[in-house]
């Protein structure tokens, strides 16, 4: 059965939560993987959002973080100031899995949510954090979704939104940030992890037909890609719930 | 006089009194959710200038603010509005363009700023944005900071944990409080007096309506005090800090106010469009804000067509199966 490059990132994004988790998810594609992982492979993860709803029912795709959909048969309904609590908890925080997108990202991780160019004057203003540098500070692992282009997997990072690895090996400690920071790359070409000790990211799986040259043209900084290995694509199962259940209008598939 | 029985306002009066040129302001509500827009169009008609905006991610109502040229600095975590745009289109371009001045922190960072003002502390801890560039790059000088008193002297500190290595902590940064001049607020009900009651997420509304010199509370509904005291427990804007109450229906719209409305698709679809373009945005400024005399008059604008199509289904608390695309 066909599938989309979008259908293919949510169902590898899916299969990374596991039951038990607390999903940490954003706008867009991050909340479509935490329903599917929900409805597929982990049912009881929680979905949980930075606005301060629990467990939304999701009877309908959400357009933000902040939509009436993310409220309605949620556990409860708090704010900000509870949910990034939450995340920075001892206890509740070593559950959470965070769930990010950026425009650049480097070899270790560290994510720029906020602009192209120089800061103080800049070719493109992007959104900014949010929560996402939050998030990054706070949990112990996270997904990050990125297009796989060259100007975004790039040497030096415009400007450092979002906390991965920071420096390598021990940067995260002598920083001060907590221990963690992100654990898999999903693009549409590419599966990419972090190596246990220097933290530098590598090339985990590629998508059937991606050629590894093909990676690598795309990014400015060279992976390790002896470890890689073909990415199992979605079963018919998994495509069937994320079609039928998760997104039946295509809000965020987009077209077939 | 806060203590007051009642407070029932105008919007233009409200707006009038309490919203000055440069005045330090936040509004309520996050992305397309329970902006108080009625107020934002309000600021927008009175031509009010310089405003410096502090906000989480209060997507529409600031880019609207931001749009008309009533913003001069602003302090924010998210210049986005959801799936109908991944960054606001004029916050982008003022930002580009050097129109207005702009200080990047977090969400919880600018939570916390407003839990500290509406504490009477100097500052809150937090453990995010250590390593980041939102500690080394400040948008606003220390120079220029240490000219303007309303500002604190630092972006933010970072300082070793002053417990030791108590709960395994190394570093802190402090983030510096926000007491605005004035908040705006949209609620779902309130009383004459001002006490006001949220439904769904309250975002992080009640620290802002708590660190505010002045607060406006717009409304959904007016209610009768004896009723909104029948249950205390769901109320959570205490009138001793609400200086206006406004009642405006539809008060939140474009954006949603949950078991009331949905947001409207097709204004803000129509507004990402506009916004792009200059000569398209002067239109819509004239056709919707400016020519507009009440909120009212741009509800009946709308119509019953589109109001019908957001109209909340009375359990979801949204208008189910509304065409979003």
């Amino acid at each position: 059965m066909k599938y989309t490059s979008r259908e293919m990132m949510t169902i590898v994004a899916a299969r990374q939560i596991r039951n038990g988790d607390i999903v940490f998810c954003g706008t867009g594609i991050s909340m479509l993987a935490a329903m599917a992982a929900k409805n597929i492979n982990a049912p009881e993860s929680v979905i949980f959002f930075e606005t301060g709803a629990i467990d939304a029912q999701l009877d309908e795709i959400p357009m933000a973080v902040a939509d009436s959909r993310v409220m309605f048969g949620a556990s409860l309904n708090g704010g900000l100031l509870d949910a990034f609590a939450t995340m920075q908890n001892r206890i509740t925080g070593k559950k959470v899995i965070g769930i990010l997108g950026a425009a650049q990202i480097d070899r270790f991780g560290n994510i720029n949510s906020t602009v192209i160019g120089d800061y103080f004057n800049p070719d493109v203003r992007f959104s900014g954090s949010g929560g996402a540098c939050d998030v990054a500070s706070f949990v112990p692992r996270s997904i990050i979704f990125m297009q796989h282009e060259k100007r975004k997997f790039v040497n030096k990072l415009d400007y450092l939104t979002s906390p991965g690895h920071l420096d390598g090996a021990d940067g995260r400690k002598n920083a001060g940030l907590a221990p963690g920071g992100p654990e898999v790359i999903i693009t549409d070409m590419a599966v990419m992890r972090f190596h246990d000790t220097t933290k530098q990211m590598y090339l985990h799986g590629y998508y059937p037909g991606v050629k590894k040259e093909k990676i690598l043209e795309n990014m400015e900084f060279e992976v390790d890609v002896s470890m890689a290995e073909e990415v199992r694509p979605p079963s018919l199962e998994e495509l069937k719930i994320l079609r039928e259940k998760c997104d039946p209008q295509r809000l965020i598939l987009g077209k077939i | 006089m806060k203590t007051r029985q009642n407070k029932i306002m105008g919007l233009e009066e409200a707006v009038n009194k309490y919203v000055r040129n440069g005045s330090h302001i936040s509004i309520g509500g996050f992305t397309i959710n329970r902006n108080p827009m009625a107020a934002v169009y309000e600021i927008i008609r009175q031509r009010i200038k310089n405003l410096h905006l502090y906000a989480h991610s209060n997507g529409q109502g600031v880019d609207e603010l931001i749009g008309a040229g009533c913003v001069k600095k602003i302090e924010i975590a998210y210049g986005g509005n959801g799936k109908f745009a991944a960054t606001c289109i004029c916050f982008r371009k003022a930002v580009q363009k050097g129109v207005i001045e702009i200080e990047d922190y977090s969400n919880y960072q600018m939570t916390l700023r407003f839990l500290a003002g509406s504490m009477g502390i100097p500052f809150l801890p937090v453990r995010s944005s250590l390593g980041t560039d939102i500690v080394k790059k400040w948008g606003f000088s220390r120079e220029s900071r240490l000219k303007d008193p309303k500002l604190p002297d630092e972006k933010l500190i970072t300082m070793n944990n002053p417990f030791g290595d108590w709960l395994n902590t190394a570093k802190v940064v402090l983030v510096p409080a926000i007491n605005t001049d004035v908040t705006i607020i949209h609620v779902q009900k309130a009383d004459k007096q001002g006490t006001g009651r949220i439904q769904g997420l309250s975002f992080a509304d009640t620290e802002q309506a708590k660190s505010a010199k002045h607060l406006i509370l717009t409304c959904e509904e007016l209610i009768d005090t004896e009723e909104i005291r029948t249950s205390p427990d769901q109320n959570q804007i205490p009138f001793i800090n609400v200086d206006a109450v406004v009642h405006v229906p539809h008060g939140a719209y474009p954006t949603a106010c949950y078991k009331y409305y949905d947001y409207d698709p097709v204004y803000l679809n129509d507004y990402a469009g506009w916004a792009g373009n200059e000569n398209l945005y002067k239109k819509y400024l004239e056709k919707y804000i400016y020519n507009i005399k009440t909120h009212e008059d741009l509800i009946n604008l709308i119509g019953e067509k589109r109001l019908k199509a957001i109209k909340a289904n009375s359990s979801t608390g949204y208008a189910t199966d509304l065409i979003r695309s």
